[in-house]
């Protein structure tokens, strides 16, 4: 009988796979999908996992298909397995790496499938926006006329009137994810971008430019999680995964206890660092959710690296970029490897894997031991963490 | 596209007449009605109706903007701090984009919110414009 939390099974992460993030018009939601999750199998040792935790957004709006598990374990080779999609807007991957994760932590199944697929281009006009709206209250946000980005923007604008950081501040994080895409083969931009073409951008919703903003991409990026006995018999226990935790928050803004402090990143970052024995410093290295400049800075705070109103310093003052205390968004992030919304949140989790097993490349982070990523789904309701250790 | 004239039926005493919930536990006023207070947790809930004054707490300037809101590129959208104490956000209306600032003083207006649908559908609700000197609330 499990009676405590350590009585519980380690998760390892024994395989990765990814696609490319990028316009993909030749393929569909179906073919990024297999593509990433025979790849992350391969990498693993070949194993038909026992079960495929898939995440999603945008399916049913912009591919007209639901019921995204069964289909793609079919289509996978895997016909007859468990599975399911979870969807909780910009955070469905995590929240499927979570379920796996509880998966084989619960002894339920040995080996797992974890896969987050977006297919983002088949859309016209402006139903991706659209789409994208729908990670806010349909009620009383979408309703008026808010898409995300303009959601953002009034986080951002209440941000800059508070505590007057410059253009150049938010400028700083954008340019750090842009140098870290550069050694990173499987980002959407693969190029650094000049403090003056971030102040140049065309602006989306005043004051969010598209140098603010993480582009819209296909994407599919996989995961193989297994016990401790599996992982072993595999020969691959490098990488484990020491904590997870979801913390949730309300939708629309207008709900918020306070505008500017994202509760549900401090709640699940604190449970997930806590799950892992953790503390804020003992971390190489943090992939923040930077859909938007402004999302970053807040997360920054709120996970508590920086006190509030101060954590638009940490880019410009060298902390969070390559090569200072704590690197972020270290092959790109949301911002430059680009955000195929609902698996973006396991491309973060493919990328940490990569970093602790020394095999990131151009972007490896020398020494990196242990790894926090965050994934949230609209602009902070759901807040997915995890610490993934090197063992 | 689900059907939605249902859905905006359902929603015109919100839209229409600006209701909020206040919470007889811990004093939270939140907008929209909701059965539960999300600041204590107590279903000991009232619908009030709420004075439709307050300020722009921030704002954006909307450029690219979902489907069916196209004819009124560019709009403002801020979040206003109600007097009582709630936010909402809501479109600013009857202002040039560039006189909108933190801290303006608005009221509650009675507008169009969007046409949408083969048979055009309008859907009506409240915005927010700058209070005119010497003129009293509409509501």
């Amino acid at each position: 009988m499990v009676t405590s939390r350590q009585d519980c099974r380690t998760v390892y992460v024994v395989g990765v796979g990814q696609v490319p993030v990028g316009e993909h018009w030749d393929k569909s939601l179906r073919d990024l999908a297999v593509a990433a999750l025979r790849a992350a199998v391969a990498d693993g040792g070949g194993e038909a996992p026992g079960a495929l935790m898939l995440g999603n957004m945008l399916g049913s709006t912009l591919s007209e298909q639901q019921h995204l598990g069964a289909l793609i374990a079919d289509w996978a080779g895997f016909r007859g397995i468990e599975a399911a999609s979870v969807e909780s807007a910009c955070s469905s991957g995590a929240a499927a790496l979570r379920q796996g994760y509880l998966a084989v932590k619960s002894g339920e199944h040995r080996l797992v499938a974890v896969l987050g697929a977006e297919k983002m281009t088949d859309s016209v006009n402006g139903l991706a926006t659209a789409g994208l709206a729908m990670a806010a209250d349909a009620e009383s946000e979408a309703a008026i006329g808010l898409s995300f980005p303009a959601i953002n923007a009034l986080l951002m604008r209440r941000y800059m009137h508070e505590y007057g950081p410059e253009r150049e501040d938010f400028a700083a994080f954008a340019m750090s994810s842009h140098a870290n895409a550069v050694g990173n083969p499987n980002a959407m931009f693969r190029k650094a971008v000049s403090q003056k073409a971030c102040l140049l951008a065309p602006t989306i919703a005043d004051p969010v430019t598209l140098m603010d903003s993480a582009p819209m991409a296909d994407g599919a990026a996989a995961l193989i999680l297994a016990d401790a006995e599996t992982a072993a018999r595999l020969g691959r226990t490098g990488v484990r995964i020491a904590g997870s935790a979801v913390a949730t928050d309300s939708l629309a803004l207008q709900d918020r206890n306070e505008l500017l402090y994202l509760e549900a990143v401090a709640a699940s970052t604190e449970r997930a660092l806590a799950a892992a024995n953790r503390s804020r410093e003992d971390v190489d290295f943090f992939e923040v959710h930077d859909a938007f400049t402004i999302m970053s800075i807040l997360s920054l705070e709120a996970a508590g690296y920086a006190p509030r109103g101060e954590g638009f310093r940490l880019a410009q003052e060298g902390v969070v970029v390559r090569g200072g205390r704590l690197p972020i968004c270290t092959m790109g992030g949301l911002k430059a490897r680009g955000h195929p919304v609902g698996a973006t949140g396991v491309y973060q989790a493919v990328e940490a894997a990569l970093q602790l097993r020394g095999a990131a490349g151009d972007c490896q982070v020398e020494g990196a031991r242990v790894g926090l990523i965050q994934n949230i789904g609209g602009s902070g309701a759901t807040v997915v963490t995890h610490v993934l250790e090197a063992e | 596209m689900a059907l939605q004239l249902p859905r905006d039926w359902r929603l015109q005493a919100q839209r229409y007449r600006l209701l909020g919930a206040k919470c007889r536990g811990c004093g939270r006023v939140v907008v929209p009605i909701r059965p539960v207070c999300p600041g204590c947790g107590s279903d000991d809930v009232e619908t009030i109706k709420l004075s439709g004054r307050g300020e722009v707490y921030s704002y954006t300037v909307m450029y690219k903007v979902p489907d069916s809101f196209e004819r009124s590129v560019p709009y403002v959208v801020a979040l206003v701090r109600l007097e009582e104490g709630a936010l909402i956000s809501a479109q600013i209306t009857d202002v040039e984009p560039e006189e909108v600032v933190v801290g303006l003083p608005v009221e509650v207006v009675f507008r169009q919110w969007r046409q949408y649908g083969a048979d055009g559908h309008i859907v009506y609700g409240y915005k927010f414009r700058p209070v005119m000197p010497g003129m009293a609330a509409t509501q």
